[in-house]
């Protein structure tokens, strides 16, 4: 039975999720809010917050360019989880997890870290370059804090699926094919028993990521799991319609990114 | 008891681990099983060491320089001449150890990054000899500066992959090449050429450099009769310094690492990692790196493409915390100055990396006794240098 409610009691659904990313200050900190407004409407049910990286190790260049963008608007772990208020001032209601890559928490230290994260409002931190092994200290100060600490487990995790499985908090995050963000996905037959077998072993929603860029990749996803993480092809929407953003022509660029992700994820 | 690094989480201290995405925790996991199997099979070791003997030509020789000695006028001046090893550079040493050892996974294709190059040729190299496809990751101003070592990996079969990302160096080229592993890891060997990268890296290419130090201690014995009182080496990821310093890690002999400063440590243009950086993780290892207030990683800068890496491996930053090893930095202008030295004195052109340690050891080498003794570690030769040297050198004139 999965667990019914998380994200401080702002989950109460634990099937059909769909869970958007965006980086935060791409291509600035205010459109991330417009962004995530809109994503809301099209139904998401958490928001992952991605934090730029110099050296992004699990993200394809897509990614990669989004946080190549925000680093220019100067944004950094502080100035994201700095951003979740605003969010929440514009209207966004959905739990917040902030995506972030490890050394940036190293500087900033786990105190002031979740220190900021109570203070903002976020309710859960993803750490993609921190694995189970390493991960002790901080899912312990997490769970202290109730942020929920978000694994990832993949399909060569092997013997370890079980372990990082019955530890998930939140939701737990399934990388459905070998590779860095943004690639192509098949649902193999391998692919499908994976996700089965980390189904049998989670206590909480098991999403799937990694190449979900079709509403047909999106109906597949629904049909054997919890959930739906949808990255690089937002990030791509959110591309296409940079130079009408610096033509001026915010709202019809937001209804178009809008009607892309309702059309995606119907 | 004497504490044995790493310990079973891969870590020297408080550094080094794993922190890379879960992708990769599986292969990491069948490379440290089929490692630890390996170097405990005597057949395996016998093997490796076979080729370095037939193949690489080791032991590389300890040459005594004469005359340079004798114009400083200080401490009696010994060279361990990695240039002469194949390749030109320390780096086959590591490369013919994970080479075999893909051999032995049954993986055919093997993937590796590369700042000189050094590390390209020699991944190719053993590619060609071991029968392997081979793909070299290198940064688009790394390949510039180092025309004719890419020259050589084309020569010797490797595809050269072009990375633009960042500054286009080293740094860049490892990330790269850490997600093209990530994607292809079921039927790729990922050849790391400096002891950095996640566990168990750091520890894989130390124990297949750490024969430089141990030729090097039977050496000096052979003519000195007793330890060299100081030994240097250059650091820019570190493995030629860790191959030479591990075996005398527990002996008296003073261990000095030598970083690069480019234009001077207090200029932004550096990239002495040690001396100006702070822990953190860079390439799946806690260690120090060059990093701004954010934790995001900034850009090195070097005049040899070999340092400039803003990390360096984890037991370099366990060493230097403990101070079981003195780092320092030399500026690009005083390694070119140490390099045209020993080449008008020895008749050896060494690469601009190795002679960021030849200008530390000329420096103190003055100051010291001629009953006391240093010795080098030549890590390499200058031949891949000479378009950025008469570059430098028609500058000045």
């Amino acid at each position: 039975m999965l667990t019914q409610t998380s994200f401080q009691g702002k989950l109460t659904k634990t099937e059909d999720l769909f869970i958007p990313f965006v980086v935060a200050g791409d291509p600035t900190p205010e459109l991330t809010i417009q962004f995530a407004l809109r994503l809301q409407k099209a139904g998401a049910d958490i928001l992952e917050l991605g934090v730029p990286y110099s050296d992004p190790l699990a993200d394809g260049p897509t990614i990669q360019r989004a946080a190549q963008r925000a680093l220019q608007q100067n944004m950094s772990l502080t100035k994201a989880i700095e951003l979740v208020p605003k969010l929440r001032e514009a209207g966004v209601e959905i739990p917040v997890v902030i995506f972030t890559y490890y050394n940036p928490v190293i500087q900033m230290g786990y105190d002031r870290f979740f220190e900021m994260l109570e203070e903002n409002g976020a309710e859960g931190v993803l750490i993609p370059d921190l694995p189970y092994e390493e991960s002790e200290e901080i899912r312990g100060l997490a769970e202290e804090k109730g942020v929920e600490f978000i694994s990832l487990v993949a399909p060569n995790s092997d013997t370890r699926i079980k372990q990082i499985a019955e530890h998930a908090k939140g939701f737990l995050y399934c990388v459905s094919t070998l590779g860095v963000t943004g690639g192509s996905n098949q649902m193999s037959a391998e692919t499908l028993s994976f996700i089965k077998k980390v189904k049998e072993h989670s206590q909480v929603p098991v999403a799937v990521g990694f190449g979900v860029s079709t509403n047909e990749d999106v109906q597949l996803v629904r049909e054997h799991s919890d959930g739906v993480i949808i990255g690089s092809k937002i990030i791509r929407l959110i591309e296409g319609e940079l130079e009408a953003f610096e033509n001026g022509q915010e709202e019809e660029a937001l209804e178009r990114f809008y009607q892309e992700i309702h059309q995606l994820v119907k | 008891m004497q504490q044995v690094f790493p310990d079973i989480k891969g870590r020297f201290g408080d550094f080094g681990g794993k922190y890379v995405p879960e992708t990769l925790m599986g292969p990491l996991q069948e490379l440290e099983e089929a490692l630890d199997e390996a170097m405990s099979d005597q057949a395996f070791l016998d093997q490796y060491h076979h080729v370095l003997k037939e193949y690489a030509g080791r032991p590389t020789s300890l040459s005594y320089a004469d005359k340079l000695s004798k114009q400083l006028g200080g401490a009696k001046i010994y060279l361990k001449r990695e240039d002469l090893n194949h390749t030109g550079a320390h780096k086959l040493n590591n490369a013919i150890g994970q080479g075999l050892l893909a051999k032995r996974m049954g993986k055919k294709k093997i993937i590796a990054e590369t700042g000189a190059g050094q590390h390209g040729v020699a991944s190719a190299t053993v590619a060609a000899k071991f029968g392997l496809e081979c793909k070299v990751f290198m940064g688009e101003e790394d390949i510039r500066r180092q025309e004719l070592n890419v020259f050589r990996m084309k020569l010797l079969g490797a595809e050269v992959i072009s990375v633009s990302s960042g500054n286009g160096t080293l740094k860049d080229a490892t990330n790269e090449a850490i997600r093209y592993w990530v994607a292809n890891c079921e039927d790729h060997f990922y050849l790391i050429g400096s002891v950095v990268g996640p566990h168990p890296y750091p520890r894989m290419v130390r124990d297949f450099q750490r024969v430089i130090g141990d030729e090097s201690k039977k050496q000096f014995l052979e003519v000195e009769s007793e330890l060299p009182d100081r030994i240097y080496a250059c650091v820019g990821g570190g493995s030629n310094a860790m191959g030479m310093f591990y075996p005398f890690l527990q002996d008296p002999c003073e261990l000095i690492g030598v970083e690069a400063a480019g234009k001077g440590i207090d200029t932004p243009e550096h990239a002495a990692t040690l001396t100006k950086g702070t822990p953190g993780v860079i390439h799946g290892s806690m260690t120090y790196l060059m990093q701004d207030v954010n934790g995001q990683i900034t850009e090195p800068y070097s005049i040899s493409a070999g340092l400039d890496y803003p990390g360096i491996g984890p037991e370099h930053a366990h060493l230097f915390q403990t101070k079981q090893v003195r780092y320092e930095s030399i500026t690009d202008k005083e390694a070119l100055s140490a390099l045209q030295l020993l080449t008008e004195q020895e008749g050896i052109i060494p690469a601009i990396e190795t002679a960021h340690a030849l200008a530390q050891a000329f420096k103190e080498a003055a100051e010291m006794t001629p009953e006391q003794t240093i010795l080098i570690n030549l890590s390499g030769r200058g031949d891949k240098d000479m378009a950025t040297l008469m570059e430098h050198f028609q500058e000045e004139e």
